[in-house]
């Protein structure tokens, strides 16, 4: 299918609306992605036809809806290349599936283990291994970040060590764009025998990622930031991992036998999936996934990659304007400050032009704190943007200079 | 000196003068720009009050049986409506502090910053001046 600009945007109704009296141009697409029709649709369609409970019911409607849900972990599978159906499991979303494996590494490690983190993580990727920590004694290490906003690899090869147990890292960073080369994390890690799981909130909207050629432990991420609903993403762990780790909640779904005495837990996926999950959330997600196969990763990235690179080169045009992660493997996000303006004043400014972009700290401070800025502006930009969008992000820029210097 | 009341209707007539957001957000720049920058050595971390994005300073005195505001921030738009603030409820007596309410806020234009959803810190310096009118209200009965 040739990649047609006018026809995707037909696609997003929200597209069409207007912001404080201007055309809206949503650029804060690693916030969250916007939704085409077909996703809204299969949202409606569960709701008006085929709602019910799943895996329990004996009547019709339940098994209908079992079946909805259970092929869309199906797509999933195959959009991910997933050995197993049973090894993609269900979340809330990413921050969910972090959760879940570091609070099954909390029967794993001990003292004298240690733990990898970057620099370059969202507090979603921080926390809980904190937590994680606090509650086994492990120590957390962290593999810096260059002035590119990449992550110092020589480093991480030095922390690597027998105590690692466990290295977790974003395929690519919200606050600068920067794709990391989990490859070589990957593969270094298992070297020493540690396990591995990439946070790949940002990274499933513009790459199709092959978990099985990855070889990677676990991979985390959320439908929302990929024309999906919110409230639903999925955990691939690796079959072997997945029954190493207990059970995260307790309750219904996740059960073989309930006694007083002794409960036994389901097999997977179910292990994992506790009480009634997001059932039209986990369908539509499968939908998003049908809708972007459908345009093709290659056709979204070499569009991105076009509006990356003019969006760069227009900018940097503007006196004073600094970018924040310059590395040469980043996607359409780009992190900036104008000289001697706060990046909160900016993003005001282009608001009221129907301009939205993201300001502040990004769920990021270490980013932050390593750079000495309060936060960015930052401007992310999906497969649905245009040209001309980015001209008006120029425009609104310059223009917020003028009144802010 | 004004009455909360008298200033407040002032602020009205002066945003009704511009007919766009632009003249708007210009005007409370420099309002922003005008504001007397507070002693440096105030600008501590317990004076801080914290809005996620943009930081603002508060400071406050009672002078001649009046509160005196002086405060400050790092984004110049947030550093406009503070100075809004101040002009409204600085040299006023706490009783009237604590009673007055900010609907020019609304009148004005300028509402939306003053959400307690929008992360500048704003509401908070609000809620914080009127703990201190109220905190002095106490000290003057004494
Ligand atoms: C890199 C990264 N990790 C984790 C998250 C958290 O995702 P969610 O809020 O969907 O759980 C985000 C969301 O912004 C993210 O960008």
């Amino acid at each position: 299918m040739a990649f047609n600009i006018e026809s995707i945007r037909a696609d997003f109704p929200i597209l069409q609306r207007q912001v404080n009296g201007k055309p809206l141009v949503y650029l804060d697409n690693a916030a969250t992605s916007q939704k085409p029709q077909l996703v809204i649709d299969a949202i409606v369609d569960y709701y008006s036809n085929y709602n019910a409970n799943i895996h329990r019911g004996v009547h019709s409607l339940s098994q209908e809806a079992t079946d909805r849900y259970e092929e869309a972990r199906q797509k999933i599978r195959q959009h991910f290349n997933i050995a197993k159906a049973h090894e993609v499991i269900f979340t809330s979303g990413t921050t969910h599936g972090i959760n879940l494996v570091a609070n099954g590494f909390a029967t794993i490690l001990g003292q004298g283990d240690e733990v990898i983190v970057s620099a370059l993580e969202h507090h979603s990727n921080i926390v809980p291994w904190q937590m994680l920590c606090e509650k086994t004694g492990a120590e957390l290490k962290v593999i810096p970040m260059t002035q590119e906003g990449t992550l110092d690899m020589a480093a991480y090869s030095a922390l690597l060590s027998g105590n690692t147990k466990l290295v977790f890292v974003n395929h690519i960073s919200n606050a600068l764009g920067t794709i990391n080369p989990i490859e070589d994390i990957i593969f270094k890690a298992h070297q020493v025998g540690a396990a591995v799981l990439i946070d790949g909130a940002q990274a499933c909207s513009h790459i199709k990622p092959d978990l099985q050629a990855l070889n990677v432990d676990f991979y985390v991420t959320s439908a929302h930031k990929m024309c999906g609903p919110t409230g639903v993403g999925i955990l691939y762990g690796k079959e072997e991992w997945l029954n190493k780790l207990p059970p995260y909640q307790g309750g219904g779904e996740m059960i073989a036998e309930v006694s007083f005495e002794k409960t036994t837990y389901a097999d997977l996926p179910h292990k994992f999936e506790a009480g009634t999950p997001n059932i039209c959330g986990g369908i539509a997600f499968g939908t998003a996934i049908d809708y972007l196969n459908q345009i093709g990763f290659h056709a979204i990235e070499k569009h991105e990659h076009e509006l990356l690179e003019y969006a760069t080169k227009e900018l940097l045009k503007i006196e004073g304007l600094k970018i924040y992660g310059t590395g040469t493997e980043k996607t359409s996000v780009i992190s900036f400050n104008l000289e001697g303006i706060h990046p909160y004043d900016v993003g005001t400014i282009l608001d009221k032009m129907g301009i939205a972009v993201r300001t502040g700290h990004h769920c990021a401070q270490p980013i932050m704190t390593f750079f000495n800025i309060p936060g960015t502006v930052r401007a992310s930009l999906a497969f649905y943007n245009t040209k001309e969008e980015v001209d008006a992000l120029v425009a609104g820029v310059r223009k917020a200079q003028q009144m802010l210097r | 000196m004004k009455d909360i009341q008298s200033i407040q209707e002032e602020l009205i007539d002066e945003f009704s003068l511009f007919d766009d957001w632009m003249e708007r957000y210009e005007h409370m720049i420099s309002l922003g720009k005008n504001l007397p920058l507070i002693d440096p050595s105030l600008k501590t971390d317990d004076k801080l009050i914290k809005g996620c994005q943009s930081k603002v300073w508060l400071h406050s005195e009672l002078k001649d049986g009046k509160v005196v505001f002086t405060a400050d921030s790092d984004a110049i738009i947030t550093k406009g409506i503070v100075a809004i603030l101040v002009r409204v409820f600085s040299n006023q007596k706490p009783e009237d502090i604590v009673e007055a309410d900010t609907k020019f806020i609304d009148e004005i234009g300028l509402k939306e910053h003053l959400s307690p959803t929008r992360a500048n810190g704003l509401v908070s310096m609000l809620k914080q001046m009127k703990l201190y009118a109220v905190a002095y209200q106490a000290q003057l009965k004494q």
